[in-house]
Protein backbone atom coordinates (compact mmCIF):
# COMPACT_ATOMS: atom_id res chain seq x y z
CA UNK A 1 0.00 0.00 0.00
CA UNK A 2 1.80 3.75 -0.70
CA UNK A 3 2.06 5.52 2.20
CA UNK A 4 -0.21 8.57 2.91
CA UNK A 5 2.88 10.84 2.67
CA UNK A 6 3.20 10.12 -0.57
CA UNK A 7 -0.57 10.31 -1.94
CA UNK A 8 -0.65 12.49 -4.84
CA UNK A 9 -3.02 15.52 -4.01
CA UNK A 10 -2.32 14.71 -0.16
CA UNK A 11 -0.36 17.55 1.70
CA UNK A 12 0.75 14.04 3.85
CA UNK A 13 1.63 13.44 6.61
CA UNK A 14 0.82 16.54 9.23
CA UNK A 15 0.95 17.67 12.89
CA UNK A 16 -0.98 19.78 14.74
CA UNK A 17 0.28 23.11 16.30
CA UNK A 18 -0.53 25.27 19.24
CA UNK A 19 -1.42 28.81 19.92
CA UNK A 20 -1.27 30.37 23.47
CA UNK A 21 -2.99 33.66 23.81
CA UNK A 22 -2.59 35.28 26.78
CA UNK A 23 -4.05 37.84 29.03
CA UNK A 24 -8.26 38.65 29.23
CA UNK A 25 -10.18 37.46 26.49
CA UNK A 26 -14.00 39.31 26.46
CA UNK A 27 -16.63 37.22 25.15
CA UNK A 28 -20.36 38.77 23.46
CA UNK A 29 -22.02 36.99 26.21
CA UNK A 30 -19.97 39.49 28.71
CA UNK A 31 -17.86 36.84 30.35
CA UNK A 32 -14.37 36.58 29.78
CA UNK A 33 -11.55 33.63 29.37
CA UNK A 34 -8.17 34.31 31.10
CA UNK A 35 -6.35 33.38 27.98
CA UNK A 36 -7.16 30.93 25.52
CA UNK A 37 -5.37 28.10 23.42
CA UNK A 38 -6.22 26.66 20.28
CA UNK A 39 -4.67 23.97 18.06
CA UNK A 40 -4.14 24.15 14.33
CA UNK A 41 -3.01 22.99 11.19
CA UNK A 42 -1.14 24.30 8.42
CA UNK A 43 -0.61 23.62 5.23
CA UNK A 44 1.33 24.52 2.71
CA UNK A 45 4.09 27.55 2.74
CA UNK A 46 3.08 31.26 3.55
CA UNK A 47 4.77 33.46 0.67
CA UNK A 48 7.16 36.39 1.48
CA UNK A 49 4.50 39.06 0.83
CA UNK A 50 2.08 37.30 3.50
CA UNK A 51 -0.49 37.51 0.50
CA UNK A 52 -1.21 33.72 0.37
CA UNK A 53 -3.18 32.64 3.29
CA UNK A 54 -6.06 30.99 3.73
CA UNK A 55 -8.73 30.54 6.94
CA UNK A 56 -10.34 27.27 7.09
CA UNK A 57 -13.49 27.69 9.21
CA UNK A 58 -14.83 23.87 10.54
CA UNK A 59 -18.56 23.22 11.07
CA UNK A 60 -20.55 21.83 13.92
CA UNK A 61 -18.60 18.64 14.84
CA UNK A 62 -15.33 19.63 12.67
CA UNK A 63 -11.67 20.53 13.84
CA UNK A 64 -8.21 21.55 13.44
CA UNK A 65 -7.54 18.43 10.98
CA UNK A 66 -8.88 19.22 8.12
CA UNK A 67 -6.37 17.38 5.37
CA UNK A 68 -4.03 14.81 5.35
CA UNK A 69 -2.91 12.35 8.30
CA UNK A 70 -1.41 12.42 10.95
CA UNK A 71 0.23 9.11 10.69
CA UNK A 72 1.46 6.55 8.29
CA UNK A 73 -1.01 4.20 9.37
CA UNK A 74 -4.24 6.67 9.68
CA UNK A 75 -7.31 5.05 8.23
CA UNK A 76 -9.01 8.39 7.04
CA UNK A 77 -7.35 12.13 6.03
CA UNK A 78 -8.65 14.89 7.84
CA UNK A 79 -12.51 16.15 6.91
CA UNK A 80 -12.11 17.92 4.27
CA UNK A 81 -8.92 16.29 2.21
CA UNK A 82 -11.39 16.34 -0.70
CA UNK A 83 -10.71 19.87 -1.16
CA UNK A 84 -7.27 21.00 0.13
CA UNK A 85 -4.44 19.44 -1.30
CA UNK A 86 -1.73 19.94 -3.74
CA UNK A 87 -4.02 20.68 -7.22
CA UNK A 88 -6.92 20.69 -5.46
CA UNK A 89 -9.51 23.91 -4.76
CA UNK A 90 -7.61 24.85 -2.06
CA UNK A 91 -4.48 24.40 -3.97
CA UNK A 92 -1.94 23.79 -1.60
CA UNK A 93 1.12 24.75 -3.82
CA UNK A 94 -0.16 28.02 -4.17
CA UNK A 95 -2.19 28.71 -0.71
CA UNK A 96 -1.14 28.53 3.28
CA UNK A 97 -3.89 27.07 5.13
CA UNK A 98 -4.46 27.59 8.19
CA UNK A 99 -6.89 25.62 10.30
CA UNK A 100 -7.87 25.99 13.47
CA UNK A 101 -10.06 24.19 16.19
CA UNK A 102 -12.62 26.46 17.25
CA UNK A 103 -12.61 27.74 20.90
CA UNK A 104 -14.84 25.65 22.97
CA UNK A 105 -14.06 22.74 20.68
CA UNK A 106 -12.80 19.54 22.06
CA UNK A 107 -10.26 18.40 20.21
CA UNK A 108 -7.08 20.19 22.12
CA UNK A 109 -8.38 24.19 21.90
CA UNK A 110 -9.83 25.86 25.08
CA UNK A 111 -13.44 24.72 25.56
CA UNK A 112 -15.46 22.91 28.07
CA UNK A 113 -13.35 19.95 28.38
CA UNK A 114 -10.38 22.02 29.04
CA UNK A 115 -9.06 22.53 32.71
CA UNK A 116 -9.68 26.02 33.91
CA UNK A 117 -6.65 27.75 35.29
CA UNK A 118 -8.45 29.70 37.66
CA UNK A 119 -9.85 26.35 39.41
CA UNK A 120 -7.73 23.94 38.46
CA UNK A 121 -10.95 21.91 37.38
CA UNK A 122 -12.42 20.95 33.82
CA UNK A 123 -14.67 24.03 32.88
CA UNK A 124 -17.39 21.66 31.96
CA UNK A 125 -21.06 23.23 31.84
CA UNK A 126 -19.42 26.10 33.06
CA UNK A 127 -17.57 26.91 29.89
CA UNK A 128 -19.12 30.31 28.86
CA UNK A 129 -21.11 30.83 25.79
CA UNK A 130 -18.82 31.42 22.34
CA UNK A 131 -20.85 33.44 19.23
CA UNK A 132 -19.39 33.15 15.85
CA UNK A 133 -18.30 36.76 16.64
CA UNK A 134 -15.95 35.35 19.64
CA UNK A 135 -14.35 32.79 16.84
CA UNK A 136 -13.61 35.31 14.41
CA UNK A 137 -11.82 37.70 17.18
CA UNK A 138 -9.84 34.32 18.45
CA UNK A 139 -9.16 33.40 14.91
CA UNK A 140 -7.57 36.98 14.38
CA UNK A 141 -5.16 36.66 16.89
CA UNK A 142 -4.54 33.53 15.68
CA UNK A 143 -3.84 35.21 12.38
CA UNK A 144 -1.45 38.33 14.40
CA UNK A 145 0.29 34.96 15.76
CA UNK A 146 1.11 33.48 12.40
CA UNK A 147 1.90 37.52 11.01
CA UNK A 148 -0.85 37.37 8.73
CA UNK A 149 -2.77 40.84 8.19
CA UNK A 150 -5.03 39.98 5.67
CA UNK A 151 -6.74 36.59 4.32
CA UNK A 152 -6.80 36.43 0.78
CA UNK A 153 -9.48 34.22 1.69
CA UNK A 154 -11.86 32.95 4.36
CA UNK A 155 -13.64 29.25 3.41
CA UNK A 156 -15.80 27.19 5.21
CA UNK A 157 -19.13 24.77 4.74
CA UNK A 158 -22.22 25.37 7.11
CA UNK A 159 -21.26 27.04 10.19
CA UNK A 160 -17.86 27.64 9.06
CA UNK A 161 -19.59 29.59 6.37
CA UNK A 162 -21.50 31.48 8.91
CA UNK A 163 -17.59 32.32 10.22
CA UNK A 164 -16.88 33.96 6.74
CA UNK A 165 -19.80 35.61 6.30
CA UNK A 166 -18.74 36.99 10.14
CA UNK A 167 -15.04 37.55 8.99
CA UNK A 168 -16.56 39.46 6.01
CA UNK A 169 -18.60 41.79 8.16
CA UNK A 170 -16.29 42.74 11.28
CA UNK A 171 -13.22 42.48 9.52
CA UNK A 172 -13.48 43.84 6.18
CA UNK A 173 -10.06 45.09 5.69
CA UNK A 174 -8.27 41.89 6.95
CA UNK A 175 -10.08 39.17 4.37
CA UNK A 176 -9.79 39.76 -0.06
CA UNK A 177 -12.92 36.83 0.09
CA UNK A 178 -15.03 34.73 1.44
CA UNK A 179 -16.56 31.57 0.59
CA UNK A 180 -20.10 30.35 2.09
CA UNK A 181 -20.70 27.15 1.35
CA UNK A 182 -24.24 25.47 2.44
CA UNK A 183 -24.39 28.12 4.47
CA UNK A 184 -27.33 30.67 5.99
CA UNK A 185 -27.65 34.03 6.99
CA UNK A 186 -29.48 33.18 10.21
CA UNK A 187 -31.26 29.54 11.52
CA UNK A 188 -34.72 28.84 10.75
CA UNK A 189 -36.96 27.75 13.15
CA UNK A 190 -37.47 24.60 11.89
CA UNK A 191 -33.30 24.26 12.12
CA UNK A 192 -33.21 25.75 15.29
CA UNK A 193 -35.52 22.96 16.27
CA UNK A 194 -33.24 20.08 15.29
CA UNK A 195 -30.59 21.37 17.36
CA UNK A 196 -33.05 21.70 20.40
CA UNK A 197 -33.77 18.02 20.07
CA UNK A 198 -30.45 17.17 19.69
CA UNK A 199 -29.11 19.06 23.12
CA UNK A 200 -32.55 17.36 24.64
CA UNK A 201 -31.28 14.22 23.84
CA UNK A 202 -28.00 15.01 25.70
CA UNK A 203 -29.00 16.83 28.83
CA UNK A 204 -31.99 14.76 29.82
CA UNK A 205 -29.47 10.99 29.53
CA UNK A 206 -28.73 10.67 33.04
CA UNK A 207 -25.21 10.17 32.07
CA UNK A 208 -24.82 13.68 31.30
CA UNK A 209 -25.25 15.01 35.08
CA UNK A 210 -25.82 18.34 34.36
CA UNK A 211 -22.68 18.77 32.74
CA UNK A 212 -20.32 17.40 35.21
CA UNK A 213 -19.98 13.71 33.79
CA UNK A 214 -16.35 14.39 33.30
CA UNK A 215 -15.78 14.88 37.36
CA UNK A 216 -17.98 11.61 37.94
CA UNK A 217 -15.48 9.64 35.10
CA UNK A 218 -19.02 8.86 33.08
CA UNK A 219 -20.04 10.00 29.54
CA UNK A 220 -23.44 10.70 27.89
CA UNK A 221 -23.13 8.46 25.57
CA UNK A 222 -26.36 7.62 24.82
CA UNK A 223 -27.71 11.24 24.19
CA UNK A 224 -24.54 12.15 22.23
CA UNK A 225 -25.28 9.07 19.91
CA UNK A 226 -28.71 10.42 19.34
CA UNK A 227 -28.23 13.83 19.14
CA UNK A 228 -25.89 12.76 16.20
CA UNK A 229 -28.29 9.85 14.47
CA UNK A 230 -30.80 13.18 14.32
CA UNK A 231 -28.15 15.44 12.76
CA UNK A 232 -26.79 12.95 10.39
CA UNK A 233 -30.35 12.12 8.82
CA UNK A 234 -30.84 15.92 8.44
CA UNK A 235 -27.24 16.45 7.03
CA UNK A 236 -28.38 13.67 4.16
CA UNK A 237 -31.32 13.86 1.59
CA UNK A 238 -34.40 11.16 1.44
CA UNK A 239 -33.10 9.60 -2.08
CA UNK A 240 -29.39 9.40 -1.08
CA UNK A 241 -30.16 7.56 2.19
CA UNK A 242 -32.60 5.06 -0.18
CA UNK A 243 -29.54 4.63 -2.20
CA UNK A 244 -27.26 3.71 0.21
CA UNK A 245 -29.04 1.76 2.67
CA UNK A 246 -32.58 0.89 0.62
CA UNK A 247 -34.83 -1.24 2.99
CA UNK A 248 -33.65 -4.86 2.75
CA UNK A 249 -34.51 -6.98 5.90
CA UNK A 250 -31.77 -8.85 7.82
CA UNK A 251 -33.33 -11.43 8.29
CA UNK A 252 -34.89 -12.06 5.39
CA UNK A 253 -38.62 -12.08 6.73
CA UNK A 254 -40.44 -10.84 9.89
CA UNK A 255 -40.87 -13.99 11.94
CA UNK A 256 -37.16 -13.62 12.13
CA UNK A 257 -36.74 -10.12 12.88
CA UNK A 258 -34.65 -8.79 15.44
CA UNK A 259 -33.72 -5.67 16.62
CA UNK A 260 -31.24 -3.68 14.13
CA UNK A 261 -33.53 -4.99 10.83
CA UNK A 262 -32.36 -1.88 8.50
CA UNK A 263 -29.20 -1.48 6.78
CA UNK A 264 -30.23 2.98 8.00
CA UNK A 265 -30.47 1.34 11.86
CA UNK A 266 -27.34 -0.18 11.70
CA UNK A 267 -25.53 2.60 10.36
CA UNK A 268 -27.18 5.08 12.51
CA UNK A 269 -26.33 3.49 15.56
CA UNK A 270 -22.93 2.87 14.47
CA UNK A 271 -22.31 6.49 13.29
CA UNK A 272 -23.62 7.73 17.10
CA UNK A 273 -21.75 5.51 19.12
CA UNK A 274 -18.41 6.60 17.36
CA UNK A 275 -19.35 9.98 17.15
CA UNK A 276 -20.27 10.00 21.28
CA UNK A 277 -16.62 8.14 21.86
CA UNK A 278 -14.77 11.35 20.16
CA UNK A 279 -16.82 14.42 20.60
CA UNK A 280 -17.80 16.34 23.91
CA UNK A 281 -21.42 16.71 24.96
CA UNK A 282 -21.10 20.31 26.39
CA UNK A 283 -18.83 21.28 22.98
CA UNK A 284 -21.87 19.93 21.17
CA UNK A 285 -24.15 22.10 22.86
CA UNK A 286 -22.27 25.23 22.56
CA UNK A 287 -21.58 24.59 19.31
CA UNK A 288 -25.26 24.15 18.46
CA UNK A 289 -25.97 27.31 20.71
CA UNK A 290 -23.59 29.44 18.41
CA UNK A 291 -25.12 28.04 15.61
CA UNK A 292 -28.31 29.01 16.51
CA UNK A 293 -27.83 32.87 17.88
CA UNK A 294 -25.91 33.62 14.58
CA UNK A 295 -27.47 36.85 13.21
CA UNK A 296 -25.07 38.91 11.69
CA UNK A 297 -27.72 40.97 10.43
CA UNK A 298 -29.06 41.63 14.17
CA UNK A 299 -26.76 44.12 15.36
CA UNK A 300 -28.03 46.10 11.60
CA UNK A 301 -31.59 45.94 12.99
CA UNK A 302 -32.45 42.73 11.44
CA UNK A 303 -31.11 44.45 8.02
CA UNK A 304 -29.22 41.66 6.21
CA UNK A 305 -28.09 44.15 3.34
CA UNK A 306 -26.50 47.05 5.98
CA UNK A 307 -24.66 44.05 7.48
CA UNK A 308 -22.96 43.35 4.35
CA UNK A 309 -22.40 46.43 3.39
CA UNK A 310 -19.83 46.35 5.73
CA UNK A 311 -17.90 44.07 3.86
CA UNK A 312 -15.69 44.86 1.27
CA UNK A 313 -14.68 41.61 -0.26
CA UNK A 314 -15.42 39.10 -3.26
CA UNK A 315 -17.88 36.42 -2.45
CA UNK A 316 -18.43 32.97 -3.48
CA UNK A 317 -21.80 31.60 -2.57
CA UNK A 318 -22.68 27.71 -3.29
CA UNK A 319 -25.35 25.69 -2.07
CA UNK A 320 -26.54 21.99 -2.78
CA UNK A 321 -29.84 20.77 -4.48
CA UNK A 322 -30.96 18.30 -2.10
CA UNK A 323 -29.77 20.27 1.27
CA UNK A 324 -33.04 20.78 2.99
CA UNK A 325 -30.93 21.67 6.24
CA UNK A 326 -29.74 24.41 4.91
CA UNK A 327 -31.28 24.96 1.66
CA UNK A 328 -30.59 26.73 -1.30
CA UNK A 329 -32.87 29.16 -0.43
CA UNK A 330 -31.14 30.19 2.43
CA UNK A 331 -27.99 30.58 0.00
CA UNK A 332 -30.25 32.81 -1.96
CA UNK A 333 -31.14 34.90 0.64
CA UNK A 334 -27.18 35.51 1.15
CA UNK A 335 -27.27 36.10 -2.84
CA UNK A 336 -29.94 38.46 -2.72
CA UNK A 337 -28.25 40.61 0.19
CA UNK A 338 -25.04 40.91 -1.15
CA UNK A 339 -26.07 41.96 -4.79
CA UNK A 340 -28.02 44.60 -3.06
CA UNK A 341 -25.31 45.71 -1.05
CA UNK A 342 -23.30 46.18 -4.35
CA UNK A 343 -20.94 42.97 -3.79
CA UNK A 344 -19.02 41.19 -5.89
CA UNK A 345 -20.52 37.71 -5.38
CA UNK A 346 -20.18 34.45 -7.64
CA UNK A 347 -23.00 31.77 -6.66
CA UNK A 348 -23.78 28.38 -8.16
CA UNK A 349 -26.72 25.55 -6.58
CA UNK A 350 -25.13 22.28 -7.57
CA UNK A 351 -26.59 19.45 -8.33
CA UNK A 352 -25.75 16.79 -5.86
CA UNK A 353 -28.22 13.98 -3.89
CA UNK A 354 -26.16 13.94 -1.08
CA UNK A 355 -28.13 17.18 0.93
CA UNK A 356 -26.54 18.79 3.39
CA UNK A 357 -23.29 16.85 3.67
CA UNK A 358 -22.51 17.18 -0.30
CA UNK A 359 -20.31 20.26 0.73
CA UNK A 360 -17.39 17.60 2.20
CA UNK A 361 -17.62 15.61 -0.85
CA UNK A 362 -15.52 15.65 -4.55
CA UNK A 363 -18.49 16.60 -6.72
CA UNK A 364 -17.16 17.30 -9.87
CA UNK A 365 -19.22 20.63 -10.30
CA UNK A 366 -18.64 22.10 -6.86
CA UNK A 367 -15.18 21.28 -6.65
CA UNK A 368 -14.74 22.46 -10.32
CA UNK A 369 -16.68 26.27 -9.47
CA UNK A 370 -15.01 26.37 -6.09
CA UNK A 371 -11.44 25.99 -7.69
CA UNK A 372 -12.02 28.49 -10.60
CA UNK A 373 -12.62 30.96 -7.61
CA UNK A 374 -9.89 29.70 -5.40
CA UNK A 375 -7.58 29.00 -8.43
CA UNK A 376 -8.07 33.52 -9.44
CA UNK A 377 -7.59 34.50 -5.78
CA UNK A 378 -4.36 32.09 -5.94
CA UNK A 379 -3.33 34.52 -9.05
CA UNK A 380 -4.00 37.63 -7.50
CA UNK A 381 -1.50 36.42 -4.22
CA UNK A 382 1.16 35.76 -6.62
CA UNK A 383 0.46 38.97 -8.34
CA UNK A 384 0.60 40.87 -5.31
CA UNK A 385 3.86 39.21 -3.90
CA UNK A 386 5.59 40.29 -7.27
CA UNK A 387 4.33 43.27 -7.13
CA UNK A 388 5.74 43.58 -3.86
CA UNK A 389 9.06 42.18 -4.39
CA UNK A 390 9.37 44.68 -7.31
CA UNK A 391 9.28 47.54 -4.44
CA UNK A 392 11.54 46.46 -2.43
CA UNK A 393 14.77 47.88 -2.34
CA UNK B 1 -15.89 42.63 -28.27
CA UNK B 2 -18.48 40.96 -30.50
CA UNK B 3 -19.79 43.82 -32.14
CA UNK B 4 -23.50 44.04 -31.13
CA UNK B 5 -21.46 44.13 -27.54
CA UNK B 6 -19.96 46.89 -28.11
CA UNK B 7 -22.79 48.82 -28.86
CA UNK B 8 -24.48 48.03 -25.90
CA UNK B 9 -21.30 48.69 -24.07
CA UNK B 10 -21.53 52.23 -25.34
CA UNK B 11 -25.09 52.63 -23.94
CA UNK B 12 -23.64 52.08 -20.15
CA UNK B 13 -22.65 54.78 -18.22
CA UNK B 14 -19.25 54.55 -15.96
CA UNK B 15 -20.12 53.22 -12.87
CA UNK B 16 -23.49 52.14 -13.52
CA UNK B 17 -25.73 48.91 -12.06
CA UNK B 18 -26.07 46.30 -14.98
CA UNK B 19 -28.11 43.53 -14.46
CA UNK B 20 -27.56 40.83 -17.79
CA UNK B 21 -29.62 38.00 -18.29
CA UNK B 22 -28.43 35.02 -19.44
CA UNK B 23 -25.23 36.57 -19.41
CA UNK B 24 -23.54 33.51 -20.78
CA UNK B 25 -19.77 33.83 -21.02
CA UNK B 26 -19.76 37.06 -19.41
CA UNK B 27 -18.11 38.65 -22.13
CA UNK B 28 -19.78 42.10 -21.85
CA UNK B 29 -19.89 42.26 -18.34
CA UNK B 30 -16.08 41.69 -18.67
CA UNK B 31 -15.74 44.27 -20.60
CA UNK B 32 -17.74 46.50 -18.89
CA UNK B 33 -16.19 46.18 -15.31
CA UNK B 34 -12.30 46.49 -17.39
CA UNK B 35 -13.61 49.62 -18.88
CA UNK B 36 -16.26 51.46 -16.98
CA UNK B 37 -16.03 49.71 -13.60
CA UNK B 38 -19.74 48.97 -13.38
CA UNK B 39 -21.31 46.89 -11.09
CA UNK B 40 -22.67 43.99 -12.87
CA UNK B 41 -24.08 40.65 -11.86
CA UNK B 42 -25.07 38.21 -14.92
CA UNK B 43 -27.60 35.28 -14.68
CA UNK B 44 -27.14 32.15 -16.11
CA UNK B 45 -28.11 28.47 -15.73
CA UNK B 46 -25.18 26.25 -17.84
CA UNK B 47 -22.45 24.90 -15.56
CA UNK B 48 -19.59 25.46 -18.11
CA UNK B 49 -20.55 29.16 -18.63
CA UNK B 50 -20.57 29.51 -15.03
CA UNK B 51 -16.86 28.21 -14.29
CA UNK B 52 -15.72 30.63 -17.43
CA UNK B 53 -17.34 33.87 -15.81
CA UNK B 54 -15.87 33.09 -12.06
CA UNK B 55 -12.49 32.40 -13.96
CA UNK B 56 -12.99 36.34 -15.74
CA UNK B 57 -14.32 37.81 -12.63
CA UNK B 58 -17.80 38.79 -13.41
CA UNK B 59 -20.42 38.37 -10.74
CA UNK B 60 -22.61 35.36 -11.84
CA UNK B 61 -25.56 34.11 -10.24
CA UNK B 62 -27.03 30.67 -10.89
CA UNK B 63 -30.51 31.46 -11.76
CA UNK B 64 -33.06 30.34 -14.31
CA UNK B 65 -34.95 33.07 -15.80
CA UNK B 66 -38.18 31.12 -16.26
CA UNK B 67 -38.54 30.67 -12.19
CA UNK B 68 -39.07 34.71 -11.74
CA UNK B 69 -36.67 37.75 -10.83
CA UNK B 70 -38.71 38.76 -8.13
CA UNK B 71 -36.01 38.28 -5.72
CA UNK B 72 -34.44 41.51 -7.70
CA UNK B 73 -36.28 45.17 -6.32
CA UNK B 74 -38.01 47.56 -8.43
CA UNK B 75 -35.36 50.13 -9.44
CA UNK B 76 -32.26 47.78 -7.91
CA UNK B 77 -30.19 48.50 -11.76
CA UNK B 78 -29.73 51.31 -14.22
CA UNK B 79 -30.01 48.73 -16.55
CA UNK B 80 -30.94 45.39 -17.17
CA UNK B 81 -29.76 43.81 -20.43
CA UNK B 82 -30.71 40.06 -22.18
CA UNK B 83 -29.05 38.88 -25.69
CA UNK B 84 -30.59 36.74 -27.63
CA UNK B 85 -31.94 34.66 -24.94
CA UNK B 86 -35.78 36.48 -24.79
CA UNK B 87 -36.53 33.45 -27.93
CA UNK B 88 -35.74 30.70 -24.78
CA UNK B 89 -37.33 31.99 -22.10
CA UNK B 90 -41.00 30.45 -21.26
CA UNK B 91 -43.06 33.77 -20.73
CA UNK B 92 -40.76 36.33 -22.78
CA UNK B 93 -43.78 39.13 -22.15
CA UNK B 94 -43.20 38.72 -18.71
CA UNK B 95 -39.76 39.06 -18.57
CA UNK B 96 -40.01 41.83 -20.25
CA UNK B 97 -42.34 43.28 -17.78
CA UNK B 98 -39.36 42.14 -15.47
CA UNK B 99 -36.86 44.12 -16.80
CA UNK B 100 -38.56 47.00 -16.76
CA UNK B 101 -39.36 47.15 -13.56
CA UNK B 102 -36.04 46.14 -11.95
CA UNK B 103 -34.21 48.08 -14.73
CA UNK B 104 -35.29 52.30 -15.96
CA UNK B 105 -34.09 51.07 -19.19
CA UNK B 106 -33.53 47.87 -20.66
CA UNK B 107 -31.84 46.26 -23.84
CA UNK B 108 -33.63 43.18 -25.46
CA UNK B 109 -31.51 41.36 -29.11
CA UNK B 110 -33.00 38.49 -30.40
CA UNK B 111 -32.96 36.38 -33.52
CA UNK B 112 -35.22 37.90 -36.05
CA UNK B 113 -37.39 35.54 -37.34
CA UNK B 114 -38.56 37.26 -40.52
CA UNK B 115 -35.08 37.15 -41.95
CA UNK B 116 -35.32 36.44 -45.78
CA UNK B 117 -33.26 33.84 -45.28
CA UNK B 118 -35.66 32.08 -43.14
CA UNK B 119 -38.37 33.11 -45.09
CA UNK B 120 -36.61 31.35 -48.06
CA UNK B 121 -35.90 28.12 -46.07
CA UNK B 122 -39.12 27.66 -45.29
CA UNK B 123 -40.84 28.81 -48.22
CA UNK B 124 -38.30 26.97 -50.59
CA UNK B 125 -37.57 23.96 -48.39
CA UNK B 126 -40.68 23.53 -46.64
CA UNK B 127 -38.32 23.27 -43.87
CA UNK B 128 -38.23 24.51 -40.18
CA UNK B 129 -35.20 27.57 -40.65
CA UNK B 130 -31.73 26.75 -39.63
CA UNK B 131 -29.25 29.26 -39.98
CA UNK B 132 -25.74 30.50 -38.29
CA UNK B 133 -27.31 32.08 -35.19
CA UNK B 134 -30.11 29.51 -35.01
CA UNK B 135 -28.05 26.03 -35.33
CA UNK B 136 -30.72 23.57 -33.83
CA UNK B 137 -32.96 21.17 -35.33
CA UNK B 138 -36.69 22.28 -34.06
CA UNK B 139 -37.18 19.01 -32.00
CA UNK B 140 -33.54 20.35 -29.96
CA UNK B 141 -33.68 23.47 -29.48
CA UNK B 142 -33.72 26.11 -26.76
CA UNK B 143 -35.46 28.18 -28.76
CA UNK B 144 -39.17 27.71 -27.81
CA UNK B 145 -40.70 31.53 -28.89
CA UNK B 146 -39.23 32.59 -32.19
CA UNK B 147 -40.45 36.34 -33.41
CA UNK B 148 -40.42 38.62 -36.07
CA UNK B 149 -39.59 42.47 -35.39
CA UNK B 150 -42.63 43.05 -36.45
CA UNK B 151 -43.94 40.32 -34.12
CA UNK B 152 -41.73 42.24 -30.86
CA UNK B 153 -42.99 45.31 -32.02
CA UNK B 154 -46.42 44.36 -31.87
CA UNK B 155 -45.91 43.41 -28.18
CA UNK B 156 -43.97 46.43 -27.31
CA UNK B 157 -46.98 48.61 -28.71
CA UNK B 158 -49.36 46.89 -26.90
CA UNK B 159 -47.19 46.73 -23.63
CA UNK B 160 -47.05 50.77 -24.83
CA UNK B 161 -43.14 50.81 -24.23
CA UNK B 162 -40.77 53.23 -25.17
CA UNK B 163 -38.24 52.43 -28.02
CA UNK B 164 -35.62 54.99 -27.69
CA UNK B 165 -33.60 53.37 -29.91
CA UNK B 166 -33.62 50.41 -32.67
CA UNK B 167 -31.58 48.66 -35.25
CA UNK B 168 -30.79 45.54 -37.02
CA UNK B 169 -27.63 43.52 -37.65
CA UNK B 170 -26.52 40.63 -39.64
CA UNK B 171 -25.75 37.32 -38.43
CA UNK B 172 -22.14 38.02 -37.46
CA UNK B 173 -23.52 40.63 -35.64
CA UNK B 174 -22.22 43.87 -37.42
CA UNK B 175 -24.67 46.45 -37.84
CA UNK B 176 -24.84 47.93 -41.54
CA UNK B 177 -27.11 50.82 -42.49
CA UNK B 178 -29.05 49.56 -45.47
CA UNK B 179 -30.32 46.96 -43.52
CA UNK B 180 -32.24 48.98 -41.82
CA UNK B 181 -34.48 50.40 -44.44
CA UNK B 182 -36.33 47.15 -44.10
CA UNK B 183 -35.03 45.62 -40.70
CA UNK B 184 -37.37 43.18 -40.71
CA UNK B 185 -36.00 41.41 -43.77
CA UNK B 186 -32.42 42.29 -43.83
CA UNK B 187 -32.06 41.90 -40.12
CA UNK B 188 -30.88 38.74 -38.78
CA UNK B 189 -30.61 39.66 -35.02
CA UNK B 190 -32.84 42.57 -33.73
CA UNK B 191 -31.82 45.07 -30.91
CA UNK B 192 -34.16 47.31 -28.67
CA UNK B 193 -33.26 49.90 -26.06
CA UNK B 194 -36.68 50.57 -24.07
CA UNK B 195 -37.76 52.51 -21.73
CA UNK B 196 -41.11 52.54 -19.21
CA UNK B 197 -44.79 53.30 -20.57
CA UNK B 198 -44.28 56.75 -21.18
CA UNK B 199 -41.39 57.89 -20.50
CA UNK B 200 -41.26 57.86 -16.44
Amino acid sequence: MAKHSAHEGSVGIVAPQRFCAPGEFALQCGESLDGFELVFETYGQLNAARSNAVLICHALSGNHHAAGYHAEDDAKPGWWDACIGPGKAVDTNRFFVVSPNNLGGCHGSTGPATVNPATGAVFGPAFPTVTVKDWVRSQALLADHLGIERFAVVVGGSLGGMQAMQWAIDLPERIGAAVLIAAAAKLSAQNIAFNEIARQAITSDPQYRDGHYRSANANPDMGLGLARMIGHVTYLSDFGMGQKFGRELKSGDLSAARDVEFQVESYLRHQGKSFSQRFDANTYLLMTRALDFFDPAGEWDGDLVAALEQARCDFLVLSFSTDWRFSAARSKEIVDALIAAGRNVVSAVIESAHGHDSFLLPLPRYTSVFKAFMDRLAAGAEADAEAGSGDAP
Amino acid sequence: MRPDLEIIADLIKPGARVLDLGCGEGELLAGLQAEKQVNGYGLDVDPDNIAICVRKGVNVIEQNLDQGLSNFPDDSFDMVVMTETLQSVRLPARVLDEMLRIGQECIVTFPNFGHWRSRGHLFLKGRMPMARHLPHDWHDTPNIHLCTVKDFERLVQDKGLRIIQRFVAGADHRNRPLMNLMPNLFGAIAFYRLGRPGGA
